[in-house]
C-alpha cells in the first residue's frame, strides 16, 4: 500500500452525518417506512428531493465542473452509514453510486449531470446479486433497438434513466418510458427489485460495457458496506437501549450474562465492520489496494449485518417477530445486502487470487 | 509543550553526543533516558520532556534509521507496560527516581506478583498476606503465572492487609524485592512443555514500608491503574498485512499446493479476511489515540486475537496433515519471550490456548465491554458487603 488510509472522520464528514441525521429524524421514522412498504409506491420520493435538492449529495462523485460536489467515496460512504441507520427506501446507493460510477467509467456528461442533481434518477440494468467480477446478463442489440428481458433490477421502479448492458459489448442509456418495468415481489421491501422488458426500445450508446459495470459494481460493493456498518450499529444499539428497560424475572433482561456476551460479541463485529467499511471507503476514494479493501470488507460486513439484525429481532422477544416494530425491515434489508453485489463467499473466491491464496 | 522540531534536533543532539557505532549499548540507553527521550510523554527528570505520548513516533524514527540500540521492550514488558505508568501515578518521588531509569534500560527487570490459585478471574479475592511489623510489612502468601519471575529483579505485589473488610478495601500494593531469601520461584509447566511462568511461594517476606504504592487499603485502585495500562498496550500494536498468526499459515498454503484441500481453502480464506479487519480496527484504534480522540475498541481487541490466534493455529495444525501429528520439542525450557513464529504450528496451536486466559479470560473480558462500553446491568454481586474472613473459600 502506498499511503498511509485514514481510518477516521473527518470534522466535515462529522458535519455532514449530522445534516443527513437530522434531515432522516425529520423525514424518514419507521412508522412511515413501514407504511410506505404497504403503499404502491414504497421510495420516499420527497426524502430523495431533500437529499438531491437541498443537500446536493447524489452528486457527491461527480466533479464540480459536472455540477456534482466533486467530494469523494469517503463523504458517500457517510451518507450510506445514516441512510442505512435509518433503512431509507432512496434510490442512493443504486443511483448516485452505481449508475454515477458506470457514467463516469463512460465518460458521459450530460447524464452524469442530470444524476448529480437528482432531478435524474439512473439504475444500472444488472441483476442487484451479481458480484464486481462476475458475469451478468445482456439484451438483445438489433437495427438499432433493443430487445429483452432483465429480472432483479434494484430501484429500476424509480428510474428515469436505465443503463443496459447490450450483446455487442455496449452499454445504453433507455428511456425508462420506453421500456416496461413490472415490480417483483422483493424480501427487502425498502429497496425493490423489478423486471426490465425491452420490446425494441431506442438506446444511445455510452461506452464500453464491461468496465462499466466493472467499476460501478465494485464501487457499489464497496460502499454498500458502509450501508451494512449504519444497519449493524442501529440494531445493536437499539438492541442494548431495549434490554436496559425490558424487565423479566426482576431484572433488566439485558444484565444476564448469557445475554452480555452475545451483545458484547456483536460490538466487537460491528466496530470491526466500521474499520473495513471506512478502509474500503478511503481505498476508493484514493485509487489504490481497491480490490482487496472492497472484498474483504463485503466478505465481513455482510455476515455481521444479518447477524446484527438477527441478533436484534430474537432479543427483542415476541415483538420483535411482529410487523409493527421496525426491526424487520433491517433484518430484511441485512438479508439482501448479503446477496447485493456479491456473497461473502463469492468475494472470498475473489480474495483467492488477490491475496495469492490459490484454491486446491 | 515541545513540539516535534525540538524533539527531532534534541535527538539528533543525543545521537551526535553519542554516536550509537562507538558507545556502549547500556551507556547509549542511559543517556537517552537522561535527555528525556525514552518516553518522551513522561516528566522532566524521568525520563520525558513531559511532551504528547504521539510524538514518541518522531523520536522512534530518528533513533531507528541512525541505528541506535533498542531497549528491547518485549523482554522488559512487564515492567514498561505495567509497573512504569502505576509507579509514576501512585509512587514517591524517592521511588520513581529509584526505579524507573534501570527499568526502562533493561538493567532490572520486572514481574507482576498478581494472580493466586484461589484468585484469577476473581483477583480482588487474593489471599496472600501482608501484617505491619514496625516499619516493614510481612508477606506469606503463594502467587503463579508469574511470567519472568525468574529473571525479575522486582515485583510489582497485591497483598491483603486487611481481611475484616469487604474483599476490594483490604488490599495494599507494594514493590517486593525478588533476591529476598523469602522469595522461592519455582517453574510451572504449561501444556506446551516449556516453562514460562513460574509459581511464587513468598514465606515471611519482609518489605519495607517505604515500598509501598499508594495509600494503606488502596491497592485495588493502584491495581487497576497497571491493569488498564496492560490493555492499552496491547491495542498500540502496529502490523503489516498477514503481520500475525496468518502469516505463516499463508506461507505454508502458498508453498506446499499439495496440502490444500477446498475445505481447508474456504476457511482460511474467512480467516484471513477476520485477521484483516482486525488489524484496520488495531490500526483504526491507533489512529485514534494519536488524534487525541481514543476509542473504546481496545476493549475488544484481545478478545479477537485470542479467537484469531486459536482459529488460525488449529487450522495450521489440520492443514499440515501428517506433520501435524508431530511437535517439535517437549523439552522442559524456560523462554524469555513467548516466540509465536520462531516454533512450529502445534506450539502455536497449545501457546494460544492461553490468550483467552491471560491477561483476563475472554469470558471477564465480554463482561467489561457489555457493561463499560454498552452500559449494562453488572453482575449481581453476593460478595459486596461481605468481609474477605468470611466469604466461602
Amino acid at each position: 500500500m502506498k499511503n498511509e488510509r485514514d481510518l477516521l472522520y473527518s470534522e466535515e464528514e462529522e458535519a455532514l452525518r449530522a445534516a443527513v441525521r437530522d434531515l432522516l429524524t425529520d423525514h424518514c421514522d419507521a412508522p412511515g417506512v413501514i407504511a410506505r412498504t404497504e403503499s404502491g409506491t414504497p421510495h420516499h420520493l420527497a426524502l430523495w428531493k431533500a437529499l438531491t435538492d437541498g443537500m446536493g449529495l447524489a452528486g457527491l462523485l461527480v466533479p464540480e465542473e459536472l455540477d456534482g460536489q466533486g467530494a469523494t467515496h469517503r463523504e458517500a460512504a457517510v451518507v450510506l452509514e445514516e441512510l442505512g441507520r435509518a433503512v431509507a427506501p432512496v434510490p442512493y446507493l443504486t443511483s448516485a453510486v452505481v449508475a454515477t460510477e458506470a457514467l463516469l467509467a463512460c465518460g458521459t456528461d450530460d447524464l452524469l449531470r442530470d444524476l448529480a442533481t437528482g432531478t435524474t434518477i439512473g439504475a444500472l440494468a444488472v441483476a442487484l446479486n451479481v458480484a464486481p467480477g462476475a458475469a451478468y446478463r445482456v439484451v438483445r442489440h438489433e437495427d438499432g433497438l433493443l430487445h429483452g428481458e432483465l429480472t432483479g433490477i434494484a430501484d429500476a421502479a424509480v428510474a428515469d434513466v436505465l443503463l443496459v448492458p447490450a450483446d455487442d459489448g455496449g452499454l445504453y442509456a433507455v428511456d425508462a418510458t420506453t421500456a416496461t418495468v413490472t415490480p417483483q415481489i422483493s424480501l427487502d421491501l425498502t429497496r425493490p427489485l423489478a423486471t426490465v422488458t425491452l420490446d425494441g426500445a431506442p438506446g444511445r450508446l455510452l461506452g464500453d460495457a464491461e468496465p462499466a459495470v466493472r467499476r460501478a459494481l465494485r464501487a457499489g460493493a464497496g460502499l454498500l458496506a458502509s450501508e451494512q456498518f449504519g444497519l449493524a450499529e442501529w440494531t445493536l444499539t437499539e438492541t442494548v437501549r431495549y434490554l436496559k428497560e425490558r424487565k423479566q424475572f426482576n431484572r433488566p433482561v439485558g444484565g444476564f450474562q448469557a445475554v452480555k456476551h452475545r451483545l458484547a460479541q456483536l460490538w466487537l463485529e460491528v466496530v470491526n465492520t466500521r474499520a473495513a467499511a471506512r478502509n474500503a471507503a478511503d481505498a476508493l476514494a484514493n485509487g489504490d489496494d481497491v480490490d482487496v479493501a472492497v472484498t474483504v470488507a463485503q466478505a465481513y460486513a455482510a455476515p455481521v449485518a444479518v447477524h446484527a439484525a438477527e441478533e436484534a429481532l430474537q432479543l427483542h422477544g415476541g415483538i420483535g417477530m411482529t410487523w409493527e416494530h421496525p426491526v424487520h425491515l433491517y433484518l430484511k434489508r441485512a438479508k439482501a445486502d448479503s446477496i447485493a453485489y456479491g456473497t461473502a463467499g463469492a468475494h472470498r473466491e475473489a480474495l483467492a487470487a488477490l491475496a495469492d491464496l490459490e484454491a486446491p | 509543550m515541545t513540539g516535534a522540531e525540538e524533539l527531532r534536533s534534541r535527538t539528533r543532539e543525543l545521537l551526535a553526543a553519542h554516536p550509537p557505532a562507538s558507545t556502549d549499548r547500556l551507556d547509549f540507553l542511559r543517556a537517552r533516558f537522561d535527555a528525556g527521550l525514552a518516553w518522551v510523554h513522561y516528566p522532566e527528570g524521568l525520563g520525558g520532556l513531559g511532551a504528547p505520548r504521539s510524538l514518541q513516533s518522531v523520536v522512534d524514527a530518528e533513533l531507528e534509521s541512525a541505528g541506535a540500540p533498542d531497549n528491547d521492550p518485549r523482554r522488559i514488558g512487564i515492567g514498561l507496560g505495567m509497573a512504569a505508568p502505576t509507579i509514576l501515578q501512585f509512587g514517591t518521588e524517592e521511588q520513581k527516581r529509584r526505579f524507573l531509569r534501570p527499568l526502562w534500560t533493561g538493567e532490572e527487570v520486572w514481574c507482576q506478583l498478581f494472580s493466586e490459585p484461589g484468585a484469577g478471574s476473581d483477583l480482588a479475592a487474593l489471599g496472600t498476606r501482608a501484617v505491619r511489623a514496625g516499619e516493614d510489612w510481612v508477606v506469606n502468601g503463594q502467587k503463579v503465572w508469574t511470567s519472568s519471575a525468574h529473571v525479575a529483579r522486582w515485583a510489582i505485589l497485591i497483598a491483603r492487609t486487611d481481611p475484616d473488610v469487604p474483599k476490594h478495601r483490604g488490599i495494599t500494593y507494594f514493590v517486593c524485592d525478588m533476591t529476598d531469601p523469602g522469595v522461592e520461584v519455582r517453574p510451572l509447566r504449561q501444556v506446551t512443555g516449556e516453562a514460562e511462568f513460574n509459581e511464587v511461594f513468598l514465606t515471611g517476606v519482609r518489605i519495607s514500608d517505604t515500598r509501598r504504592l499508594g495509600e494503606i487499603g488502596d491497592g485495588w485502585k493502584v491495581a487497576q491503574t497497571t491493569l488498564n495500562n496492560e490493555r492499552v498496550a496491547i491495542g498500540g500494536m502496529r502490523l503489516p498485512r498477514e503481520g500475525g498468526m496468518i502469516g505463516p499459515i499463508s506461507k505454508t498454503w502458498r508453498e506446499r499446493p499439495e496440502l490444500r484441500t477446498h475445505d481447508l481453502h474456504q476457511r482460511l480464506l474467512k480467516l484471513w479476511v477476520e485477521s484483516e479487519v482486525s488489524r484496520l480496527t488495531a490500526e483504526r484504534l491507533r489512529q485514534q489515540l494519536v488524534a487525541g480522540q481514543p476509542g473504546p475498541e481496545g476493549a475488544g481487541m484481545k478478545l479477537a486475537f485470542a479467537r484469531l490466534n486459536q482459529e488460525i493455529s488449529g487450522l495450521e495444525v489440520e492443514l499440515l496433515g501428517e506433520e501435524g501429528l508431530l511437535y517439535d520439542d517437549w523439552t522442559m525450557r524456560r523462554p524469555e519471550l513467548v516466540d509465536f513464529t520462531g516454533r512450529d504450528a502445534g506450539y502455536r496451536y497449545l501457546r494460544s490456548k492461553g490468550n483467552s486466559i491471560e491477561g483476563g479470560t475472554s469470558e471477564v473480558l465480554l463482561n467489561i465491554v457489555a457493561e463499560r462500553v454498552l452500559g449494562l446491568p453488572p453482575e449481581p454481586r453476593t460478595d459486596k458487603d461481605v468481609a474477605w474472613k468470611d466469604l466461602a473459600r
